[in-house]
């Protein structure tokens, strides 16, 4: 009864709007394609980025990230710090104070017990949220009084920017979700499907896996906004046709995720009818090296695991001339055009962790060369250098993709000029990533020299991400080949510094830590071999403006401030 | 009525075969563009010296030679990553043809050991056909994907990682495609077993193996050559589908399979490097298919002479 009564509210408010507001809704229709449909609006039962990034277009967090990855409130009235009080000084806890006169698009306030009922939602054992890592540590999470929410932690958490922030951790409305708590949170079709929100849209329609029909909440903060009146967000295709659609064709006004390759985006571009627009993340290409042996001779269980060294990567000069003969810059261009950089880090932003190191940019061949003299492989037959007998071989494998091929066809040229033999492997993505240990296959227990993938981290804080590489996070048959170490990076001193990490608050000084921790991969070690930093790509027509792309939060994040150009 | 003093010179009953295979305009052609696609591949690459995978070390000169339309440099243009068409063309085009012929080889002599054992022996005709049914029955994808993934690696390693995989997608083809051919064959020997000649024969106590070889076998190779000829086609696809999902040969190894499925993604820009390989397969499957066709006008001595 309440949505209908909302929904008749909506359609009364737009048939006014104009007169009512100076501008909400009155700049029409506005039209998405997203080409991968939307399955459902609620973030919390889907980790599909395009179900988070449709869903943030009505339900929102209480703060969100910006363009560049600061925090800036949606919900509230400011972000809490240790020096406005928001922020204990044990850094224990984190009080928000919510907007007051706040209303949801029904028009019943918004308080913080909606806030209290989500973090029950999603941490709810019985219910399997998907965004649960969102309020990993919480103690507690209390209302203090209407418009007043604090969290409380199990211990200092230096980045308390989790819970309640970001497309990830939006807030649901306790009287709308009371009955779908737990087990019962996937069955309350209506609920997820037209969640009530506070977010600038409302659904109006949702079929699922294709179109969901969104109008301009007429309880919106913001009198002004948003400027359409109604959005349609279409899903289906791939991403050169949603690409087309936008830049050639014209019947959408925005896709998402047009990753194509680069003189197809350049040809697209000459149709003039939309433009690309491209931010850049922390998703970062790379080469990660083995450390220990994958020799097949080696038994099942022993094979790729610490008990045996690798025969020659373990030596950083081979590891590291394999990377200088590498030319980032021409990958880039053949691969990724305008949504690729050339990177030599792994953290490669925000610009508070990212090393400034640029050395493995130029490519160094004749460097390379003399490393491997160095080292004491020689030039032997066929040009393969070898060592003791031992040819220098290397099995370089990575997941089916267009891009990766051509990057492996590219590189093992390289690595040959080099006096390197190279056998290519490509691996179907769903085998190669889909963790399976019962699989030779998969990334995780890198029956290869070398492997190639891209990975990136969530939020701002790469803190968990770096702590990926601990000794004991190495994926070994004792933990069933989990884990993210694929090199089975070793290093004491590198652990210590990832503890002293956790136990720092200054911002400056984890910038300095996380910085020296990339570097002990990378630049020191070259046990990681970052390629290109990627950027997400998408399409908006040349008559849809206020688009910024944001690759710290949802895509979507400033959807209110969009309008049409006349 | 016939001019007794002109002798015609004693014939064989191959040259029989050719003469009538002559008369088939369509045949003739086929197995002129077969021949000819046979020595573009085999003969070409020591004409057209080109590396298959240069790639120019020089960043950018390579980028100055991609994508490149055909010119007298690249008579049928390079690919995204500069490397010429026509090597490519004729290395895919060896093995996409030795899978073929190879795979089509192992399954028609396992259809044909089937069908005629089936077909022949009363006892082990139940048993035959029930596995012929389960082979039938199982999906073929997921069981080449886990025959793939059991022995590729050994495989790799006893005989390289090329010829490796080129035994195992040959064998995986051949096992799993010869049951259609085993069906038509017990199908015809069931019928010419009780054919007068084949009673004539077994009177004057012919034992089965001679039985089988002089008078049952000739009788069936026109339904074993359609089917051969079939299968030539379905084993270069299915090779393709392979290398698709990453099971097939190292993804530098270029086949006619790999080469259309790289050049998708380039379909609207340079059409041509979807059409050569295109081509070639498509003209590879046509001329062979016509081959069969004119073969089996030529081996049915019914049609032949007329």
């Amino acid at each position: 009864m309440k949505l209908k009564t909302a929904l008749l509210g909506a359609a009364a408010t737009l048939a006014f709007a104009p007169a009512a507001f100076a501008e909400r809704g009155a700049d029409g229709n506005v039209k998405v394609l997203y080409s991968q449909a939307v399955s459902i609006m609620n973030a919390y039962l889907s980790s599909g980025t395009k179900d988070v990034e449709v869903g943030s277009l009505v339900l929102e967090p209480l703060a969100g990230f910006d363009q560049d990855g600061n925090v800036i409130p949606r919900l509230v009235t400011e972000i809490p710090s240790v020096e406005n009080g928001g922020i204990s000084e044990d850094l224990t806890t984190i009080t928000w104070k919510i907007t007051p006169g706040l209303v949801w698009s029904d028009g019943t306030p918004f308080t913080s017990a909606d806030a209290v009922f989500s973090y029950q939602y999603c941490t709810d054992p019985a219910g399997g949220c998907a965004q649960a890592a969102r309020y990993e540590g919480i103690e507690k999470v209390e209302a203090i009084d209407e418009l007043t929410v604090k969290i409380t932690w199990t211990a200092p958490k230096p980045n308390p920017f989790t819970a309640f922030v970001g497309g990830t951790s939006p807030i649901l409305q306790a009287a709308q979700f009371a009955n779908c708590l737990g087990a019962a949170a996937p069955t309350c079709t209506e609920q997820n499907f037209k969640p009530i929100g506070t977010g600038p849209f409302m659904v109006t329609d949702f079929k699922v896996n294709d179109v969901v029909e969104l109008a301009a909440n007429p309880n919106y903060r913001d009198p002004a906004k948003p400027a359409f009146a109604t959005m349609t967000v279409k899903g289906g295709g791939d991403a050169a046709g949603a690409a087309r659609a936008v830049m050639e064709t014209g019947e959408f006004d925005y896709a998402w995720n047009t990753q194509i390759n680069p003189e197809l985006q350049v040809q697209m571009e000459k149709g003039g009818k939309g433009q690309f627009v491209s931010a850049f993340g922390t998703l970062v290409e790379r080469i990660e090296m083995n450390l220990t042996n994958p020799s097949p001779d080696l038994p099942e269980g022993e094979r790729s695991t610490a008990a045996h060294p690798h025969p020659f990567l373990s030596d950083l000069r081979v590891r590291k001339a394999l990377s200088m003969a590498i030319d980032r810059a021409l990958l880039v261009e053949v691969g990724y055009g305008n949504a690729g950089q050339p990177t030599c880090n792994l953290v490669p932003a925000p610009a508070t962790f990212a090393s400034p190191n640029t050395d493995c940019i130029a490519q160094d061949m004749d460097g390379a060369k003399a490393l491997l003299d160095e080292a004491g492989w020689t030039v032997g037959a066929n040009g393969i250098r070898e060592k003791d007998g031992k040819p220098l071989k290397i099995l370089y494998q990575t997941s089916v993709n267009a891009v990766r091929q051509d990057f492996q066809a590219l590189i093992k040229g390289w690595w040959n000029e080099l006096g390197v033999d190279v056998e290519l492997k490509s691996i179907d993505g769903g085998v190669y990533f889909g963790g399976d240990p019962g699989s030779p296959d998969t990334f995780q227990k890198f029956y290869a020299d070398v492997e190639m993938y891209a990975n990136n981290f969530d939020g701002t804080d790469p803190e968990p991400y770096l702590a990926q590489y601990l000794c004991d996070k190495a994926p070994s048959p004792a933990n069933g080949w989990q884990g993210e170490n694929v090199n089975r990076f070793c290093d004491p001193a590198y652990d210590a510094l990832v503890a002293e990490l956790a136990a720092t608050r200054d911002m400056d000084k984890r910038g300095e830590i996380a910085i020296r921790l990339n570097e002990m991969l990378t630049k020191d070690s070259y046990v990681i071999v970052p390629l290109v930093h990627r950027g997400r790509l998408s399409a908006h027509s040349t008559t849809l403006g206020g688009v910024v792309l944001n690759t710290w939060d949802s895509e979507l994040w400033n959807a209110s401030d969009w309008f049409r150009i006349k | 009525m016939t001019d007794t003093s002109v002798i015609e010179k004693p014939r064989s009953q191959w040259a029989d075969v050719w003469s009538q295979f002559k008369t088939h305009k369509g045949a003739v052609a086929a197995l002129t563009v077969f021949v000819l696609l046979i020595l573009f591949v085999t003969i070409g690459p020591f004409i057209w010296t080109v590396d298959p995978s240069y790639i120019n070390p020089n960043g950018a000169e390579m980028i100055r030679t991609r994508n490149k339309p055909p010119s007298w440099q690249f008579p049928l243009g390079t690919d995204q990553l500069g490397r010429d068409m026509l090597a490519r063309m004729m290395k895919g085009g060896q093995v996409s043809i030795a899978v073929g012929m190879v795979a089509m080889l192992i399954s028609i002599f396992l259809g044909t050991l089937v069908g005629v054992t089936a077909g022949y022996f009363k006892r082990l005709d139940g048993p035959l056909m029930r596995l012929t049914d389960l082979f039938l029955a199982l999906p073929l994808l997921p069981l080449l994907l886990v025959m793939v993934m059991l022995f590729r690696d050994p495989l790799a390693r006893a005989m390289g990682p090329e010829s490796g995989t080129f035994l195992l997608i040959v064998f995986a083809i051949g096992v799993t495609s010869w049951m259609q051919a085993a069906r038509i064959v017990r199908g015809e020997v069931l019928a010419l077993k009780e054919r007068e000649f084949v009673l004539a024969a077994r009177s004057i106590g012919t034992p089965s193996r001679r039985m089988i070889l002089r008078h049952i076998l000739p009788n069936v190779v026109s339904p074993i050559m359609v089917s051969a000829t079939l299968g030539i086609a379905s084993a270069i696809i299915t090779e393709s589908a392979l290398s698709f999902l990453g099971l097939g040969f190292p993804p530098d190894f270029p086949t006619w399979g790999r080469l259309l499925f790289d050049g998708v993604d380039y379909i609207q820009q340079y059409p041509e490097r979807v059409i050569w390989p295109g081509v070639a397969i498509s003209l590879t499957v046509l001329s062979v298919n016509y081959i069969g066709d004119g073969l089996r006008d030529a081996l049915d001595p019914r049609i032949r002479g007329r």
